[in-house]
């Protein structure tokens, strides 16, 4: 392991930052095996959870476990009611997911660096990265997916002539001159929404997990100053990342509300 | 890797973090839940009581109508007895008078029958008189045998 003396912080990152890969490097096939992993057992487990406490809703009084699930539906319906004043049966329930989910994947940036990394590596498996949110892979995938939704309520909420019309006209005016500019345009400004979504929080998660590996790499310093340094250091980090990856948990679910309602608006 | 420090630093700052997310932000969303328990256990108990309150309201309208039924029935009743007796006392009232003024007629009669025996009585002792007269041809002193006409008169 690169936490080790001969290692050094440089091949101890390095390291931290490879991910469990299906086959080699810069390969098109090389699956982050991780990523899907525990993107998959926390969406399981999230979508259990809620169905579970769904199943067993009483209009009665709700037990604790019911009252926090309603709060966090009841915060997320609120949000979005608030950017979107139409048909909530869809958007609610995406808004949903993609907040609780993103949450999760982002929390399991507050476990020690080396925990899981560790525990995998009892099985023989050497390379293991917590965090689905700080792979790229994965952000522009969900980012990708919230493009296509805006696609999808494009041609849905104004109908194929009417986003054909909308792309080529707006917003500088409706002469053929103007076609080709305008097109672009949107062009851009649609292709800019999963890239800002994607990168905003890649970029988060990613520096978020690297300065922990920064942190950590006081442990291995080999003074105890240090190491009580990195303790404090580590847990200060963590207490600031609990507020970071709940504000970017909730900045993907508000920007995919707007973008999706965006959708709908007619220019 | 086995375990090693850097492991058991983080496990450290984890634990940590933990007791903070225990201390400082588990108490805040717990409130919220108790919170909005006790709103709903309000609610439900608000309603619950309205409902109670109904049924309440529900029965005590159908005992005050009942008790007022029977306070009607109670006078209706009266009122008969009362026309009842009214009528017995001026069907009473109305046989008294009969009696009385039959009693009165009755006497009435009596005393005219016996007026008129009298004057019958008188007329015919006057008669005898008149007829005793023509047959003596002289005059019957009255005085004298008044004694004797008073007799003739009680007999006849």
């Amino acid at each position: 392991m690169a936490s080790e003396p001969q290692g050094g912080l440089t091949e101890y990152i390095s390291h931290h930052l490879h991910f469990l890969q299906s086959t080699h490097d810069g390969d098109f096939w090389s699956v982050h095996i991780d990523s899907i992993t525990v993107s998959l057992v926390l969406g399981v487990l999230f979508s259990l959870w809620f169905w579970l406490k769904a199943r067993k809703a009483t209009a009665g009084v709700p037990g604790k476990g019911q009252a926090f699930v309603e709060l966090v539906l009841e915060f997320v319906d609120g949000q979005v009611k608030d950017v979107f004043h139409g048909d909530r049966r869809i958007l609610g329930p995406l808004a949903l997911t993609v907040f609780v989910w993103v949450f999760l994947m982002n929390a399991m940036d507050l476990l020690p660096v080396d925990l899981l990394p560790w525990i995998t590596q009892k099985f023989g498996v050497e390379h293991f990265r917590a965090v689905p949110t700080a792979d790229l892979s994965l952000t522009f995938a969900m980012s990708l997916t919230v493009l296509a939704l805006v696609i999808f309520y494009s041609f849905k909420a104004k109908g194929f002539g009417g986003y054909m019309h909308e792309l080529f006209t707006a917003p500088f005016g409706s002469s053929p001159f103007l076609w080709i500019p305008n097109f672009l345009l949107n062009l851009v400004e649609l292709l800019s929404k999963p890239v800002s979504l994607a990168m905003r929080l890649f970029g988060n998660m990613y520096a978020g997990e690297l300065v922990f590996m920064l942190i950590a790499g006081l442990f291995s310093a080999g003074s105890w100053a240090l190491y009580g340094m990195g303790i404090i250091g580590y847990t200060v980090w963590g207490l600031f990342h609990i507020l970071i990856i709940s504000i970017q948990a909730f900045i993907f679910m508000v920007l995919t509300v707007v973008y999706i309602s965006m959708a709908h608006d007619h220019h | 890797m086995d375990i090693n420090a850097t492991l058991i630093g983080e496990m450290l700052s984890f634990a940590i973090l933990i007791w903070f997310s225990v201390q400082f932000i588990w108490p805040h969303i717990n409130k919220a839940i108790e919170e909005r328990q006790l709103k709903i256990a309000e609610g439900l108990d608000a309603a619950e009581r309205a409902r109670a309150e109904l049924r309440d309201a529900d029965s005590k309208v159908a005992a005050e109508i009942k008790v007022a039924r029977q306070q009607a029935a109670e006078i209706i009743d009266r009122a008969q007895q009362q026309a009842n007796q009214i009528l017995d006392k001026a069907r009473g009232d109305a046989i008294a008078e009969i009696n009385r003024l039959k009693a009165s007629a009755q006497d009435d009669i009596a005393s005219m029958a016996q007026r008129a025996r009298e004057e019958l009585r008188e007329k015919v002792g006057a008669l005898a008189v008149q007829g005793a007269t023509k047959i003596v041809q002289r005059e019957i002193d009255p005085a004298a045998h008044k004694a004797l006409l008073d007799q003739l008169a009680t007999e006849i």
